[in-house]
This record gives structure tokens, C-alpha cells and sequence, in this order.
């Protein structure tokens, strides 16, 4: 029978990670940019979570994960507010192609 | 009249023509009129002037009227302990006749050119020219010492520049303006050095103290050689004005200005500057210093003399029959018969200045023909010319009856004393030949202009009598050649007003050795008795007495004789005068070419200053261009040095620097992208590396 351990946890929170990451670094569309970002918090959440379960260190890793749930959702919130009004301003939402500061 | 008001009348009758002068200067284009102002001007300043000469000559004719005030005061000078120079006017009887003589015939010649510069394109500016100089003759004539004499002694050359040179766009004008200009400065250079030998030695520059120093015995430098070397050197410059021997070229040139310029400029006024000068500084002559302005004017009247001659430019005849009276001016001061020159001077500048209007008058109705060739028989169509002519001509001529006649007489009565006392028998008779050729060569004039049939019957035909404001001032000028202004004795001026009341000689102040032996007192009380008026030994007075009679029988024979052979050649045509030219040709053409004195100053003095002038060209060319240039190389070598080091050195070291920060930065700017997913890949990369190094795990 398959035993479902600590390093199972640890991997789909790599996996995730790594998924995140990539969203990250290919998509030029900002919001998915922020699902990448969102992926990688709940990457995270994930290991605290597991390390709570199966570590030695109480309930705080779960605590922490509702804090990011919370601190995600704020986040989510106000980027989403910034990514419409950049679309209001520009008429796009492509992160390469906001650099007006550049110059 | 108070003598301060006297002073502050001359001091307004000097400035006044100054007014006039800037007035139509500055505002002479806006108001073509303004010319009848400066004539106005010159009016009032003649009605002044009699006044003056009025005032003068009836309550202060013993006394000599000065106003100075001190210019500047040096307490520190380097040489001695103080100098002060003063200026100031002073006003003798022979300052206000000359003023008087100045200021009418400059009124004259400026009512004269109303009409005669009529339709000039520079008409008022010529009024203007005649307005300065008149200023600086004035000048001249009223000062008190020989700094402002020096001053209005160049103001004179520079106006009389201007006038000479009034048509410039003949070259020949402005050649005549500049030759005039450039002889005058030969002389004024000796004059310069005269009079800073006298300035060194007595720290002023006024006369009277001047003759007060050598008159205590105080000498430039101690030396009696220096006295008359200071006297011979102030006479240079009489020689420039008033164009004796040497100097003399520029006068007869001068003829190129207009000819009521001539008539104010190179007959009456500045011309008789120079012998003005050598009357002020007649004092302080020695005897050598007499001898040699007595050979000069000598040699002048009879070099100028011959040359008129044979001279066929109407104004050509009267600038050498000007330049050969000046000569017997200055002769006449040379020696010693003082009191004639200065008639001389005054008579001359009547009877000349009419002379040249005469023929600016003649000039006019001709349509500017000046050659007497081309002339005849204008006696019937210009009376008035004519007559006024003639009477000036009988004048020069010595004529009894005519100003001339007196004041010549007395010249030549006084070269034959001087001859006598001295033995310089020479000098009397190159006065009495010349008394003879004026004679004949004014008669030539006359007949050949004025007498005989019409040569050119075209110019002839529209000749006419000039207007008014021409015939008057010849009326006037004639008037005054006639001798009872002067004298009531037709024959004799010693009685006259002119030369027993106004003029006297002063006495001399130089040394007693010095002297000619007739200008020595011939007692102590002689010197008590006439002290202040030139001190004669008793011989002199008995020589001018016995050589009264003698020159005047011989001028009178001379003058006869020279109007008689003119007439025989020209009028009668007994014989004939080109026959006569051919038979002594090279005399003929010595004359005629004027001596050749031009040619021979072509070929020595400014061949010379050319050569020199050359000399000193390649000197500045090759020698001091060449340490310059060199220098100049030097500089350049090492400044070329230094700017490649500057550039390949030092701005290398900095674009090294430069190029090198550039470098690094453009080789890093590519990682700045400025898109946030290239960092967070740089990121996580770095993370990635950092793990594997320091392997946390």
C-alpha cells in the first residue's frame, strides 16, 4: 500500500514551485503573472503545512499558511486593482512592454 | 577803453572766427546757407579788429598791452627746479595792424568767394576751411609766446593743407596739398628744435622774458653759438611759411587751390606768417643770424625773380612774384631795416592779395583759363578788373604814388646802407636787379593779359566784368595800395604815421659783440636816451640818410626800365620775345623749368628718402620680421610639441579611462533589461548556484 509521507508533500510543493516560476518567467500577460505568484505562495503554504504535520513543530507552519492565505488574498486584490489600471492607462497588459520608466 | 577790455575784444575776435568755423562745419549740410553766417562772422570780427586798432594806435601806441595766465605749473620738473608756461596775448602795435590787415582781407576773399566757389559741391565746407584759418592766422598774429605760435603755426599748415587740397579729385590738387604740407614740416622741424633749445635754457616759452634773460646776459648754454644758432634754427621755419630759398617749391604748387585761397593763404596772410616770426624774434638775432636770413631772402627774391620770367600760368607768375617779395622781406629783416619789412609786409598784402583776386576774376570770366597765352585785350570787356589790376601792379612795380614804392624803397635804402656799412655789396644789388625783373615780368602780365588783341577769340567772347560781390573787394584792395593811407609824402615814408608813430624797430637784446657794428649804440647815453626802440650807431642814421636818395633814383630807373623793355616786347612787339627765347635757349628753359629745382629734389632729397626708406623697409622686412617670424617659429615648434603630447598623451589617458568605463558598462547594460521576469530568472538561477556551493543540506 502506497504510504503518502513527507517527501510526496515536499515534491507537488516543488512541482508547484517550479510551475510557478516558469508561469512567471514565460507568460507576458500580468495576470498570468500573478497566478504564477499565487502558485508559488500555495507552493509554500503547502511545506508549511506538511512540515506541521509531519515535523516536530506544532500548529504554528498551519497558522502561517492561513496568515498567506489571507496575505494572498490581499495581495491578489491590490495587484489585480494595479493590473486594471495599467490596462486603463496602456491598453495592455503585457509586463515587457510597461517600461516607460526606462527611459 | 580799458586795457582788460581791450585783451577780452582780442580774445572774442580770436574765437570768433572758431565759431564760425564749427557752427558750419557740424550743421553746414543740414543748412546750405549758413555760409552768409561765417561771413557775417568774419565782419564783425573786422569791425573789432578796427576798433582794436583804433583804440590801440590812438591811446596806448607806446605801450604793449598784455593779458597771460599761467597754463602749467610743474613745481617738480626733472630738469631745474620749476617750470610754469604761460599763455597769453600780446598786443603791440604791429599785433593790430597785422589784425587788421588779416581780418580784412580774410573778410574780403570770403565776400569774394560767395561768388566765385558759387555751385561748388562742397561750398560750405570751404567756407568753413577758410573759418579755421582764419582762427589759427589770428593766432598766430595775437600770441605772447612761442608754444602757441608753434600751436597756430600748424594749425595754419593744416588748413592751408585743406584749402590746396580743396579739389582733391585732381590729383594734382591733393599732390599740391601734400608737397605743401611736407616742406612746411621740414622747416617747422627746425623751428621745433630752436625753440626747445631756447625752452631748455630759460624754462618759458613768452618772448619778453625771453629778451629780459638775454638781455642780463644769460645765453643758451653760455655760448653766443647757441643764440645764433636758436635764431637760425626758429628762421628754418619762417623759410617753410614763407617759402624761402630751398623751401620755396611748395608755394608756386599751392596754385592748384582755388584762387581766393591763393589770394588769402599764399600772398596776403600766412605766407607773411613767416616773416611775422622772424619780426617777433627779431630781437634775440645775432649778427650772423641776420647775415644768413638776409643771404636767404636775397637768393629767394632773385631766384623766384628769374623764374617768373618766363612763367604762362597767370597764377604761376604772381605765386613766384609772391615768393620773390617774401624773399625781399626777409632780406630786408636780414638787414636790419626792420620797420620796412613789416611795411613791406602790409603794403604786399594789399597789393597781392588784389593781384590774385584780379586774376581769379580774370580766371572766372574765362572759364578757368589760366593761361595768359590764351588771353589779350580784356581790358575793354573788364574795366574794373583792369584798372584795379594795373594800380596793384604800379604798386609791386614801385611806382611813386603807390604803397609799393614806399615800403620798397625803403628795403632797397636799406640793403645799400647795409652794404656800405658791412661791405655785402651783393646783397643790394640782387635787390635792385630784382626791383628791375618785378617791374618788367608784373608788366609782361598785364600786357599780355589785358592788352593787344584777343588770342582765343571763343574764351574771349564770353568773357565778362565780374559781378559785384568780385569787383568790390578788388575796388577795395586797389584803394588801399595808393599811398595816402600810409603817408602824405608820395615820396618819402619817413614822415608817414605808419612808419614815425605805429611800427618801430625793438632794440636788440643780444650781446654787444654780437652785433653788427651799426646796431651798436655809439654812447652809453645813446643807449640811455632811445632805450626800448632798436639802438642805431649815428653812422647807420647818416648811411640811411645818404642812401635814401640814391635807391630811390635807382629803383626808379630799375622799375622804368623793366616796364619799358615789357612794353617794347609785348606791346610795341619791337622786338621778339620768342626770337629772344630762342637765341639764349638754356637760359630760356633754366627759367622756365624753375631752376630745375623740382628735378634735382626728385633726384637727391626724395630719391634719398626713397633709397632710405627702402633701406630701412628691408631692415624691418628681413631683420626684424625675421627675429619676429623666428620667434614666432620657436613658438609654434613647441606649441606643437605640447599639443600632441596634450592629445596623444594626456586626452589618450583620459579616453583610455573613458572608453574603458564605457567598455564595462555597455558589457553590463545587457543585463539590465528592465523586465522583471529576467531577474527573477537571474534569480533563481543564482539560487540554484548558491545551493550547489555552499550545499545547505
Amino acid at each position: 500500500m502506497l504510504h503518502v509521507g513527507l517527501i510526496h508533500f515536499l515534491i507537488i510543493s516543488a512541482f508547484l514551485f517550479s510551475f510557478g516560476i516558469y508561469g512567471i518567467v514565460t507568460r507576458k500577460n500580468a495576470v498570468m503573472v500573478l497566478m504564477g505568484i499565487e502558485l508559488i505562495l500555495n507552493s509554500a503554504n503547502i511545506n508549511f503545512v506538511a512540515f506541521s504535520r509531519y515535523g516536530n513543530f506544532g500548529l504554528g507552519g498551519q497558522v502561517i499558511a492561513l496568515f498567506v492565505i489571507i496575505l494572498a488574498a490581499a495581495e491578489a486584490a491590490i495587484a489585480l486593482a494595479i493590473v486594471l489600471n495599467i490596462y486603463k492607462t496602456f491598453a495592455n497588459v503585457n509586463v515587457d512592454e510597461i517600461d516607460h520608466l526606462k527611459e | 577803453m580799458s586795457e582788460s577790455l581791450l585783451i577780452n575784444i582780442c580774445i572774442v575776435i580770436l574765437f570768433l572766427p572758431l565759431v564760425g568755423f564749427s557752427t558750419v562745419i557740424i550743421l553746414g549740410k543740414k543748412i546750405p546757407k549758413l555760409y552768409i553766417f561765417e561771413v557775417t562772422i568774419l565782419g564783425v570780427a573786422l569791425l573789432l579788429s578796427i576798433i582794436v586798432a583804433y583804440t590801440k594806435l590812438t591811446f596806448y601806441s607806446t605801450k604793449n598791452i598784455i593779458g597771460a595766465f599761467t597754463w602749467i605749473t610743474m613745481s617738480n620738473a626733472p630738469v631745474g627746479d620749476s617750470i610754469s608756461i604761460d599763455l597769453g596775448m600780446k598786443i603791440d602795435n604791429i599785433t593790430v595792424l597785422m589784425l587788421f590787415v588779416v581780418n580784412l582781407i580774410s573778410f574780403l576773399v570770403h565776400v569774394y568767394s560767395i561768388e566765385y566757389m558759387r555751385g561748388d559741391k562742397r561750398y560750405t565746407r570751404y567756407f568753413a576751411y577758410l573759418g579755421i584759418f582764419t582762427f589759427s592766422m589770428l593766432g598766430i598774429v595775437l600770441t605772447h609766446n612761442l608754444l602757441m605760435m608753434y600751436i597756430f603755426w600748424e594749425l595754419v599748415g593744416v588748413s592751408s593743407y585743406l584749402l590746396i587740397g580743396f579739389w582733391f579729385e585732381k590729383k594734382s590738387a591733393a599732390d599740391a596739398g601734400k608737397k605743401a604740407f611736407i616742406v612746411n614740416r621740414i622747416g617747422d622741424i627746425g623751428m621745433f628744435i630752436g625753440i626747445l633749445i631756447l625752452f631748455t635754457q630759460y624754462k618759458t616759452f613768452t618772448f619778453d622774458t625771453i629778451y629780459q634773460q638775454i638781455a642780463s646776459g644769460n645765453l643758451p648754454f653760455g655760448s653766443n653759438g647757441w643764440l645764433t644758432a636758436a635764431g637760425i634754427l626758429v628762421f628754418l621755419g619762417a623759410v617753410g611759411k614763407s617759402a624761402q630759398f630751398p623751401l620755396h617749391v611748395w608755394l608756386p604748387d599751392a596754385m592748384e587751390g582755388p584762387t581766393p585761397v591763393s589770394a588769402l593763404i599764399h600772398a596776403a596772410t600766412m605766407v607773411a606768417a613767416g616773416v611775422y616770426l622772424i619780426i617777433r624774434i627779431f630781437p634775440m638775432l645775432t649778427a650772423d643770424a641776420m647775415l644768413v636770413i638776409a643771404v636767404t631772402g636775397a637768393v629767394t627774391s632773385l631766384v623766384a625773380a628769374t623764374i617768373a620770367l618766363t612763367q604762362n600760368d597767370i597764377k604761376k607768375v604772381l605765386a613766384y612774384s609772391t615768393v620773390s617779395q617774401l624773399g625781399y622781406m626777409v632780406m630786408s629783416l636780414g638787414v636790419g631795416a626792420y620797420v620796412f619789412a613789416f611795411f613791406h609786409l602790409v603794403t604786399h598784402a594789399f597789393f597781392k592779395a588784389c593781384l590774385f583776386l584780379g586774376s581769379g576774376s580774370v580766371i572766372h570770366s574765362m572759364h578757368h583759363e589760366q593761361d595768359i597765352r590764351n588771353m589779350g585785350g580784356l581790358r575793354k570787356k573788364m574795366p574794373i578788373t583792369y584798372f584795379t589790376f594795373l594800380i596793384s601792379t604800379l604798386a609791386i612795380s614801385g611806382i611813386p604814388f603807390f604803397s609799393g614804392f614806399l615800403s620798397k624803397d625803403g628795403i632797397l635804402a636799406g640793403t645799400l646802407a647795409f652794404g656800405k656799412l658791412t661791405g655785402h655789396w651783393l646783397i643790394p644789388i640782387i635787390g635792385f636787379t630784382v626791383a628791375g625783373l618785378t617791374a618788367f615780368y608784373m608788366f609782361r602780365l598785364v600786357i599780355l593779359t589785358f592788352h593787344g588783341e584777343p588770342r582765343d577769340h571763343h574764351k574771349f567772347e564770353h568773357a565778362h566784368e565780374s559781378p559785384f560781390v568780385m569787383a568790390a573787394p578788388l575796388v577795395v584792395l586797389a584803394a588801399l595800395s595808393i599811398f595816402i593811407w600810409y603817408t602824405p609824402n608820395p615820396i618819402g615814408a619817413d614822415q608817414g604815421w605808419f612808419m614815425k608813430d605805429w611800427v618801430k624797430a625793438p632794440s636788440q637784446v643780444t650781446p654787444l659783440e654780437t652785433r653788427f657794428d651799426f646796431m651798436k649804440p655809439s654812447s652809453e647815453e645813446a643807449k640811455a636816451e632811445v632805450h626800448g626802440e632798436v639802438v642805431h650807431s649815428v653812422e647807420y642814421t647818416e648811411t640811411m640818410h645818404w642812401a635814401h636818395y640814391p635807391a630811390m633814383v635807382m629803383s626808379l630807373i630799375l622799375a622804368g626800365l623793366g616796364i619799358l623793355i615789357a612794353f617794347m616786347f609785348y606791346q610795341w612787339k619791337k622786338f621778339s620775345a620768342d626770337k629772344l627765347a630762342d637765341k639764349i635757349k638754356p637760359l630760356y628753359n633754366f627759367s622756365l623749368n624753375k631752376w630745375y629745382l623740382d628735378e634735382v629734389y626728385d633726384k637727391t632729397a626724395i630719391a634719398g628718402t626713397l633709397i632710405f626708406s627702402s633701406i630701412l623697409s628691408w631692415f624691418d622686412n628681413k631683420i626684424v620680421d625675421g627675429i619676429v617670424n623666428g620667434s614666432a617659429t620657436v613658438t609654434k615648434f613647441t606649441s606643437g610639441m605640447s599639443g600632441w603630447f596634450d592629445t596623444y598623451v594626456v586626452d589618450g589617458f583620459v579616453n583610455f579611462t573613458a572608453f574603458f568605463s564605457g567598455f564595462i558598462g555597455l558589457s553590463f547594460r545587457r543585463l539590465q533589461t528592465g523586465k522583471v521576469q529576467t531577474y527573477i530568472v537571474f534569480i533563481v538561477f543564482a539560487v540554484v548556484i548558491l545551493f550547489l556551493i555552499f550545499k545547505p543540506f
